[in-house]
Formats: structure tokens, sequence, C-alpha cells
């Protein structure tokens, strides 16, 4: 297969933002994926498949990310990183305990 | 945002005595609830959530390194503290490394700016191989907050 690359921005909109479990999630699917995986906010451009870097991004509720893929299966990674992050992690799901 | 910002230096745990991922938690939120950080009446409040959201998936994070957290209530800011372990604790990390260090989180549940703050800090200054290993042969609270005063002023990265 040829060497495409592919990109595509997108909003994160979970509320806590780009904390340890979504960054989690993101690095477990784009690790599937053949394709080099960036992603750039702002100014900056990370390893996508590396948690320690999308940390560093600390990109809160609203942060425009661009997704840039590059390899075989570049479409089919860009795709389905940007549903995970549209998605917003599904985080509505996940209580946190408080004290009383 | 500084490690000074969120690390008080008496809280630092610099050999950890726990052997398990339970245990090195209990150890640094008592320190926490020990120097006044947390309350005593929600250290089990606190302790419990911890393991909760360890539950979701770990919090080792690779490089033998930790970040146990939480949300809770009872705190007004974010409040942290670091533990090392020269033996290494297992953390079902996803590397399978063993983790040495731990940084340990507790934060305002309305501010989760402050926690992405806290977590780009602390991954921003592991990127770098030196900080770690200064970090892992640290013998003393002292040596720990040194390095961490030497990250603050950004000694190990630009």
């Amino acid at each position: 297969m040829p060497e495409t690359q592919c990109s595509r921005t997108v909003r994160l909109v979970n509320a806590q933002g780009f904390h340890l479990r979504p960054a989690k999630l993101f690095v477990e699917l784009a690790s599937k994926f053949g394709s080099t995986i960036e992603v750039i906010k702002d100014d900056v451009r990370i390893d996508g498949k590396s948690i320690l870097s999308i940390l560093t991004l600390a990109a809160p509720q609203g942060a425009l990310l661009s997704l840039v893929a590059q390899g075989a299966d570049a479409q089919a990674a860009v795709d389905a990183l940007a549903t995970l992050i549209e998605s917003g992690f599904d985080e509505a799901q996940v209580v946190y305990p408080a004290s009383e | 945002m500084k490690f000074s910002d969120f690390v008080k230096a008496e809280t630092i745990v610099p050999e950890l005595v726990a052997t398990d991922k339970a245990g090195v938690i209990r150890e640094l939120v008592a320190s926490l609830v020990e120097h006044g950080q947390i309350k005593a009446d929600e250290f089990e409040s606190i302790f419990e959530a911890i393991m909760t959201r360890e539950e979701l998936g770990s919090t080792g994070i690779g490089r033998g390194v930790a970040v146990p957290h939480t949300k809770h209530a009872s705190v007004d800011q974010l409040i942290g503290t670091v533990g090392v372990s020269s033996n290494g604790v297992d953390f079902q990390s996803l590397d399978g490394e063993k983790v040495q260090l731990v940084f340990l989180l507790v934060s305002p549940p309305d501010r989760p700016g402050d926690h992405l703050r806290a977590l780009e800090n602390i991954s921003r200054q592991l990127h770098d191989e030196t900080f770690c290993r200064f970090l892992k042969q640290s013998k003393s609270a002292g040596d720990i907050q040194q390095v961490l005063e030497e990250a603050d002023n950004n000694q190990y990265v630009s």
C-alpha cells in the first residue's frame, strides 16, 4: 500500500481535557496503527503514541488538535482517533468520588 | 505550573516502605495528613478514591513512574507529594516496568486545568533522563526537593 499522509483537526469536547485516562485511551488506539501519528496543538507537535508527550500538551476542553498520520493506514488512523476524541472518551460515564 | 506550587518538601517520602501499590498510596496519603496538607478524617475517603481511580486503569505511565490521583471535595487547591521506592513496586503499568517514582495528586473537583498543568509539568520533566535518574537515586527528602527545585528552574529541560 502506498504511504499516505492524512490530517484532521478536531476539538477536544470532554470537560476534563486531555488528562491521563484519555491520553492512555488515545495512545492505545494510536498504537494499533502502523502509521506515525502526531498531534499538533498551537505550535507544539508531539508523538501521538507517547502518553508522556500527550500529557505535555495540557490540552483543556475546547482545545483544537490537529491529527497528522503518515503511513499505509493513515486515513483509518486519523478517522479512528478523531472519532475517539469527538466521543469525549466516554468521560460522562466516569463518576469521581467526592467527600460528603 | 511548578513542583513548588503543589509539593511541600516536608511531605516527600524518600524511601517508601510499602511494597505494593495500595501500601504506597496509603503511605503517601498518610504523609499528607501528617504534615497538615489534608485533614485526618478525610484519609480513608481520599485513599479509597485514589484506589477507585486506579481500578479504571493504572496510572503507571512508563519510565518507572506512576501518578495516582483523585479529585476530592475536601481540598481547595491542588495538593501533591512524591515518593521514591528504590526496589520498585508493581503498579500494573502499561510497559510492565516496576514503579520507582510516585507523584500523588489530590485536586479540587472544579479545577481540571490545575490537574492538567500538574500532569504537564511532571510529564515534561520526565522526558529528561537525568531528571528521572536523579530522582530515583535520591536518598533523602532534601535530595528530592533539590532535584524538584532544579526542575522548576528549568535545569533539565528547556
